[in-house]
Formats: C-alpha cells, structure tokens, sequence
C-alpha cells in the first residue's frame, strides 16, 4: 500500500515522499518500511513501542493512536511531522 | 594497563580542526596550518540539534555525531572519513522495552560521546537524557545499554525523575575513563553526581564527599548534586576537577574529597559556569568560563562583560582572560561541552557561544580572536588533530 513520508524522513526514502510498504498492521507497515529503509522506523516509533510526541499518522485520513491500528489492502497511510515549534 | 604518556606537542603535520555541534546542524571550522587561517565547512545534518562530535583519538578518522531533529528520534552518525560519508547507527541507543507503564523510559536525545580506553578500540559510550549510559562495542554502530546503571536498582534515587536535570532535561554527561584502567570510569549527572565504577559498569558507587548541593534539603547529601562538568588528567587520573552548580572543585582521590577551589575566584564573577578545560601537559592548568548564577540563573557573561580564567596552580588563584573578548553588552555564555584545548604549543583554547561564534586563541588564552560567527547556538565544541 501507498505510505506518504513527510520531508524530514525523505533522507531515509532516497528523497521519495511517498513509497510502498506491506503489512497487515501500522506496526507491520512500519517493520517492512524498516526493512526497506533501515532507520526510518526508530526516528518514528520510540523504543516502548508508541508513536513519537511530534508524530502523527493517519490511515485513509483518519489519525491512528498505535500501532495495532489495522490496515487493509488499498489502504492509503500518510505519516506526518505535527506542527509544533518556533 | 599501561601507564599514561604525556601528550606531546603537536607540531607541522598535524591537521587542526574543530568540530562544532550546534542547535541547527554541525560545522568544521579547519586550521590552514598556523592556526591563524581558518575554513568553515557544513553545514552537515542541517535541521538536526546536534548535541556532541567527537573524533576517535585512537584512530585519528572516525567520527561520530549525536545527533535528533525536533521531530524525530534520536540517533547516532559515523564518518570513517573524517566528515566525507555518513551511515547511520543500525540500533542508536534506546532503553528496553517496559513491561509496565511505569517502568517507560524513551531516550529523548544523546548528549554525551566519550570514545573508549585504548586497548578497546572499537568501543564507545554515550550519555542520554533521560539519565542513560550506554556502550557500543563495534565502533557506534550499535548500542547496548550498561544494565548496572540503567537497570540498577538505586538508578531511580540516584538519577531521580525528569524534574531533577536541566531545562533542556536531565543529562548523564562527563563520562571519563582511568588511562590506566578501562574498567574504572566516572560519569556525571545533571543533577544527580558523579559516580564511580571499578568493574567497567557493574557497580557504582558515589562520589560527591565535600561537595556541596545548596538546592537541596541536605547541603551535603551521598548524591543528587549538579555536576555540570567533570575533568580527568590523563597524567594525573587519581585527580579530577568539577564545575559544579554550586561552584568549581578538585578531588585529590587519596584525600577522598571535593575542595571548592572556585572559592578563589572574585568574588563579582563568582565561581558559577558550566565548561572546565584541562592542559593537555600540566595537571595544575586549567581554564574555566563564568557565567551569571545568581538570582534566577541567566546563564550569560557576568555583567554582559565574557572572560574566560585560567588557574596555573591547580586552582589556589585564578587570572581573568578577557583580551579581545567584547568589554561590554555581550550577552552569551559557553555551554559545558563547548569549551576546548588543542595539544599544540603554546595550547590553543576555543570556546562556542550560544549567540554562534566560535573564539580561539593560540597562546593559552592571552587573547582571543574570533574563528566564525553567525552560526546556530552551538552546544558542544571539541578539538580534532588528525
């Protein structure tokens, strides 16, 4: 399925802001995204397993709190950097 | 292990470069040769807070970068061509996965690196915050946490909670090794002491007889101090110097306690800062950076007027080195791992600002000029010989 990379993460995709990635969960997602992009899923998810203070993502627009969110085949997910900061 | 050499004088082919972690990226500043010329390259890793550069003293090439974005987690970078390419750390430093929610840790940034002892080429250490201390043992690539730190029962009282540290959070800092011994090390926490371990992270114990924590209900408690800045000499191992919160300290470890040698400072400027810079050939030289501690702490130059001082006596007086430092409405200070000494002679001694300039001197801090300016606050500045 189609995962959108914010322009922080860019440097992991070969500056690709979007990519393919499988997986029957946002946490399967994230392991397959790891696998193809070594690194990626550290700066994302912290080492107790929870999305970092400043990330958001969202599956088909609606945001997702962990990752256990199901995902489904079509599913599009699109991860993002909150806004925060001056 | 064998006994420490005196590090020698460094002349004609060695290259002098400094490495200068900022806020918003990391920059070389290069000697042409004279110490005099000097090229800045970067930004690297812009956008990133970078808290640490060091270069390996053991083989002259291999660099490592502490590195986080405001976003993103933290993590590690290693160069073994001195700046040309990066690789990432294939597992940065992280605590273990918690089975209570309680028990959650997150490494929210590292901000310490000390290179290894001698005879272990590959490792290093690092220090996060929260209060972490880890080890890689394949040149940084990977890390694994000092489970007789990080899980020791005491961790807690020792290190206390996220309250107990800087405004930009707690630190375990000033992790320093015995040159004759890489099992004996010490470590300092911000706040929570220094500590000592003989049995390479084992054990622990304390080691803050005779200094003082006047933020605290005990004044002179086993721990829980602020130690901003740890020194060991590699000539003399069994003395170290502190700046501290509560002033600057020596340590004869024969006589088992601190002395405030900071008591001999004027008294106007105060003995308060946060770096502390040792004389790579004398164990009675060093040079310290006061800032402003009173009141509510404004962390800037004493009356807007920087000065570095220097002790040549091991801290029984202090001269004020202000030659060609701003007189007057200057309003920065240096932070703990932003001051630095080359091993050159006369030594240079440099220091980043948190406005962006980089000062140096090339005759033991008689005067300073201005090596770059404009930069991100920088964080941490360290001397690299190649």
């Amino acid at each position: 399925m189609k995962v959108y990379i914010p322009g922080p993460l860019c440097s992991y995709t070969r500056e690709a802001n979007s990519v393919n990635a499988a997986g029957a969960s946002i946490g399967e997602l994230l392991e397959d995204l790891d696998r193809r992009y070594p690194g990626i899923r550290f700066r994302i998810i912290n080492e107790q397993d929870e999305i970092r203070r400043h990330i958001r993502i969202f599956v088909n627009g609606d945001q997702v709190a962990g990752l256990s969110a199901p995902l489904r085949r079509g599913d599009e997910v699109m991860i993002v950097c909150a806004l925060s900061g001056g | 292990m064998p006994a420490p050499q005196p590090t020698r004088a460094r002349r004609g082919k060695s290259k002098l470069c400094l490495l200068i972690a900022t806020r918003k990226g990391m920059f070389l500043l290069r000697d042409a040769g004279d110490r005099r010329s000097w090229r800045l390259a970067g930004p690297h890793f812009l956008g990133h807070i970078v808290h640490h550069v060091v270069l390996d003293p053991r083989d002259r090439r291999t660099l490592l970068v502490a590195a986080r974005t405001g976003h993103l987690g933290p993590t590690v970078f290693r160069s073994l061509d001195l700046g040309k390419t990066w690789k990432e750390a294939g597992r940065p430093p992280a605590f273990p996965k918690a089975e209570t929610p309680e028990a959650k840790r997150e490494v929210d940034h590292v901000f310490w690196l000390t290179p290894g002892h001698a005879s272990e080429p590959d490792a290093w250490y690092a220090g996060t915050s929260p209060k972490g201390l880890f080890r890689s043992a394949d040149g940084g690539m990977t890390w694994e946490g000092v489970a007789g730190f990080n899980e020791n029962p005491l961790r807690e009282k020792w290190a206390a909670g996220p309250q107990d540290g800087t405004p930009d959070g707690p630190k375990m800092h000033s992790i320093l090794i015995d040159p004759r011994d890489a099992r004996h090390m010490y470590i300092g926490m911000s706040s929570g002491g220094v500590f000592e371990t003989r049995d390479q992270g084992r054990s622990w114990q304390p080691l803050n007889q005779g200094c003082r924590a006047d933020f605290l209900p005990d004044p002179y408690p086993e721990y829980g101090h602020d130690p901003h800045c740890v020194r060991l000499h590699p000539l003399q191992p069994d003395r170290l110097y502190q700046q501290n919160h509560c002033g600057i300290y020596r340590i004869e470890r024969a006589e088992g306690r601190w002395v405030r040698i900071g008591e001999a400072m004027p008294k106007k400027v105060g003995d308060i800062g946060f770096p502390l810079v040792l004389h790579p050939r004398d164990p009675d030289t060093l040079w310290v950076f006061p800032m402003d501690g009173t009141s509510v702490w404004p962390r800037v130059s004493p009356e807007g007027k920087p000065a570095a001082y220097v002790s040549r006596n091991a801290g029984r007086s202090w001269q004020r080195l202000d030659r060609g430092l701003p007189r007057e409405q200057a309003w920065w200070t240096v932070k703990r791992q932003a001051m630095c000494a080359d091993t050159q002679e006369p030594v240079g001694i440099y220091f980043g600002t948190t406005s962006g300039e980089v000062w140096g001197s090339v005759d033991e801090g008689k005067r300073f000029t201005c090596l770059a300016r404009h930069l991100p606050e920088i964080y941490a500045l360290e001397s690299a010989e190649t």
